[in-house]
Formats: C-alpha cells, structure tokens, sequence
C-alpha cells in the first residue's frame, strides 16, 4: 500500500496541498471579496474630489481640530450637560430594553417557550434588527416629534431586538439537566426560571447588557446629529455642518473619545471582575 | 460550591448594582424630560401611521432602478471598506497580539491607533471627513473604514491570542523564521476566525452606511433622506423594505459560510 495513495504533482514530487472543502471556501471568499472591492472602487462617484488636495486639507484639518480644540459657541458646563443628555438616553434605551428582551427572550428561548412561539419572536427580532436604527428613529419622529421620546423609543426597537437574540441563546445553553431536575420535583416554569436559570445565565446577561450600552451611547451620539436627538452628537452636527468651526469639532470629539475609552476600560474590568478565568 | 457566605455577598451585590442603575435611570428620565406614558402612547400611533402611510404602491416602483443603484453603491462601499481595512488591521493585529508581537512600542502604537479609530463613533468620522473629502462615495467609505480598521484590529488581536503560544514554539524551534512561523502556523489557525470577523463587519457596515449616508450624502442613506424629506413616504417603505432584504440576504449567507468554516 502506500504509494498509490500519495498524490505526486507533474514533477513527482509529494503534492501536500490537498485542498478540503474549507480552505476552498475560505480562498473563494476571500478572491470574492478583493474583486469586489476593486469593482467597488471603480464604480464609485467621484464627483468633486482631487485626491492631493483633499488629502492636503485632511490633514490640516486634522491638526486644527486635534492639536487646537477649543470651546466657541458653548461653554463647558454645557458641553458636560450635553454629554449628560447622550449618556441619559443611552441608559433608557438599555435599561428599557433590557426588562422588555428579558422577558421576550425568556418566550423566544426553545428550552423554556412553546417552539412555535419561539420562531415567532425570533422571526420578527431578525426583521426589526435588519432595519438601521436611525430609520427607527426618524419613523417615530413622524409620530413622536423630533426630540428625547422618539429617539429612546427608535433605540429601543433595536436594543430590544439585539438583547433578545443575545439573551435567548444565553438561555438556550442552560444545562439540560438542571432543568429536568428542577421540573422533575414539581417546580413551575416561575421556580425554574428563578432558581436553575437566573443564577446561571445573570453574569452573561449583565455582561450583554453592558456591552449594549457601549453601543448605545455611540448610537445616541449618531442619532443626535443625524435625527435630531440633542446631546452632544447634535453639537457635533453643528459645529462641523453650521459653523464650520473646526476647532470646536475637534473639543466635541475628544469628549465623545474620552467618554467611550471609559466605558470601555469598565466594561473590561467588569469582564475581568465577572469572567476570572478567561483572561 | 459557593458557600453560603458567599451567596449572601452575591446577593448584596447585585442589589447594589440595582439600586445603582435605578439611580441612573432616574436621573437619566429626568435630564431628557423623558415620559413614559407619552412613549406608551406613541408607540400605537406609530404603528398606526406605519400601517397607514407607509404602502409601496405600483408608482413607487419607477424610482426602483434608481434605489437599486444606490444601494449597490452602499454595499459595495461596506464590502470595499470592510476587505482594506481587514488587510490594515491583519498587519496591526500581528504586532499587536501579545502571542506574535515583537516589541512593546509598536504593539502599544497599534492598540492605540485601535483604541481611537474604534471610540471616535462613525457619525464624527462621516463629519469630519465630509468637511475636507466632499459629498461623494469617497467620503462615505472612509468613514466606514476607519471603523471598521478600529473594530477588526481589536477582534484579530483576540483571534491571534487565542491560537496561543504553542504552534508558534514549536515551528519556532524547528528554525522557521518569523515570517514563515507567521504564514505556516499563525494565519492557518486564525485565519477562518477572522473571515468570520470580517463578514460580522459587513453586515454591520451595511447598516451604518445608511446613517452616514444620511450625513455625508451618499449612498442608500441620501436617497431614503431625500425622500423622507420630501415626504415621500410611499419610497420611503420601498428603501427601507430593500435595506431588510439586504440585510437578511447577507446575514444568512455569513451564517452559512460560518458552518462551513468555522
């Protein structure tokens, strides 16, 4: 045996690159996404642009806004206020979101809900997820008014929908055997819910939770700027779209940079706090 | 086991955590002037006014070519932006994993370039770019891009961690050079991960294009803001109808190369 099972190529020698079917599917990809990109890229509208001078002005702008930021049109207190007024809205929409998903996915998780049920919810999550939350928004405002109600109410949607599929598939690897325990001595769904899958799921739920908020508060500040949702974001529309006051973008930005780096630092201490033996 | 002490302490900490977020959405409820009963009560209303206005009818359908183009353009502006970046970020993510990195300055470098790209949210890119690059698709994908090189170098980073000291060691030992440890047992092992990464980004971009479209003008965002604008809600549904299917399309076609990768 032996040599009728060795693949030789044309000039003998031992051919090692006998491809399975993930490596051709990994080379397809990635073929499929560079000729794209180049399609992308001649299929783009150029209209207006000149690469030297646009790059030319990038970066002066770049050093106007980050070496010389300074506060024009509002003073700090403000800007803190503002600041405040993002952050608020991102803890509604996560808070809110998160009681409404948990209950939703306590529906939409197999192991614990009706099937049919499950795929209804689950169906109708996928669909409202697809939808950019910034459509949301600007659909509420139509019936809302632009302002604080539509925008919690247009992150909402999306943070419910993206807790819910997060929160579901938490629930879903709950031992299979703790229920059965728990239901085998008469528990009610309530009981089992409460004692086998509270306690094993809560730090992965708090941990979603948290890292939606992340999101949030970056979604809050998009959403002021492009919805009409005040806070900072709306700052940061003016002073680059109204007074084109180049120094003042660059202040807003630093505040939004320091916010979220100390988001993210407590989410990770949280993470290492929670989580031990992952890192 | 826990003990019992510790169970108690568990208890009091999540209380803790409770009554701080209470806290904090009190506070929050009352900064935005924030009232629940008049959200309870839009929320009909905008059902309401949905199913009333927003109807694709035959008209619509003429504007369909001209949103179809657009909407390449968006996803062919997420694709290109997602496939650069990831290339940009493979480099950051190598000398920034602590498993490949070969000194402290230029991983540090790379993890702050991360840090930045990654907290400054895609809104303030659109609109700092838009003030030197103009209203075109340049625009738009730049903003993408930096992103995304923000999000998919912290992800490879993790990636790259986790295939762990012990390939590296041992081609290290048998005389393979840095470049070839890189190539033969590093990107092998990492490499359908990271396709994994890139695709999540994708679709992500899909959706954050049409918010920088809304800014920058361009793309898929500009034309559903055009004619929200001019209250056309009628094209309104139809843009937002195809920006579903596209999203839908392409999360189902990521899960399935996932099952096959993966």
């Amino acid at each position: 045996m032996g040599i009728a099972y060795i693949k030789r190529d044309k000039t003998g020698r031992i051919n090692i690159k006998i491809g399975n079917k993930v490596d051709y599917t990994l080379k397809a990809i990635l073929w499929s996404l560079g000729i794209v990109t180049v399609a992308a890229f001649l299929f783009f509208d150029y209209t207006g642009f000149q690469l030297t001078s646009a790059l030319k002005e990038t970066m002066t702008n770049l050093q106007t806004m980050f070496l010389t930021p300074a506060l024009t049109h509002f003073s700090w207190g403000e800007a803190l206020y503002q600041v405040g007024v993002t952050l608020a809205l991102a803890v509604l929409s996560t808070v809110i979101g998160a009681v409404i998903a948990f209950f939703l996915a306590l529906l939409s998780a197999e192991n614990l809900s009706n099937q049919g049920i499950a795929k209804v919810i689950k169906t109708y999550v996928a669909f409202i997820r697809a939808v950019p939350t910034v459509l949301w928004v600007l659909i509420f405002a139509i019936a809302a008014g632009l302002g604080s109600t539509a925008a919690v109410l247009g992150m909402l949607f999306h943070s419910v929908a993206y807790l819910v599929k997060a929160f579901s598939e938490s629930f879903e690897e709950v031992d299979k055997g703790v229920l059965e325990a728990l239901r085998s001595t008469g528990a009610g769904w309530w009981q089992t819910i409460v004692h086998a899958v509270l306690p094993s799921t809560m730090t992965y739920l708090l941990s979603w939770t948290f890292l939606r908020f992340e999101i949030n508060f970056s979604v809050a500040v998009a959403m002021g700027a492009a919805a009409g949702a005040g806070g900072i974001g709306f700052e940061l529309f003016m002073a680059s779209g109204f007074y084109f006051d180049l120094r003042e973008v660059g202040f807003i930005t630093y505040c939004i940079l320091l916010v979220a780096i100390l988001l993210e630092l407590a989410s990770t201490q949280l993470k290492k706090h929670y989580f031990p033996s992952q890192h | 086991m826990l003990t019992d002490q510790k169970r108690l302490s568990r208890k009091w900490q999540h209380l803790f955590l409770l009554i701080i977020v209470c806290c904090f959405t009190w506070l929050s409820i009352e900064m935005v002037q924030f009232d629940f009963y008049q959200s309870l009560l839009a929320i009909p209303t905008a059902g309401l006014w949905m199913v009333e206005n927003l109807w694709i009818t035959a008209d619509t359908w003429r504007e369909f070519p001209d949103i179809m183009l657009k909407l390449v353009e968006t996803i062919l502006m997420s694709v290109a932006a997602t496939t650069i970046a990831a290339f940009i970020s493979f480099f950051l993510g190598i000398s920034g994993s602590t498993t490949t990195r070969r000194n402290g300055l230029m991983a540090g470098l790379s993890r702050g370039i991360a840090s930045v790209a990654r907290n400054i949210p895609v809104v303030a890119w659109a609109l700092i770019l838009l003030l030197s690059f103009g209203q075109n698709s340049l625009t738009g994908f730049l903003a993408l891009f930096v992103g995304t090189v923000g999000f998919l170098t912290r992800a490879f980073m993790e990636t790259i961690d986790e295939v762990g000291l012990k390939p590296f060691e041992a081609l290290t030992a048998t005389g393979a050079t840095y470049f070839q440890v890189i190539s033969k047992a590093v990107i092998p092992q990492a490499l359908p991960q990271m396709l994994s990464w890139m695709l999540f980004m994708i679709e992500t971009n899909i959706r954050s294009a049409t918010l920088v479209g809304i800014l920058t003008g361009t793309g898929i965002g500009y034309t559903f803001d055009l004619y929200y604008k001019t209250l056309n809600y009628e094209a309104v549904a139809l843009v937002t109808l195809l920006i579903i299917l596209t999203v839908i399309a392409i999360e189902l076609t990521s899960n399935r190369i996932r099952k096959v990768i993966l």
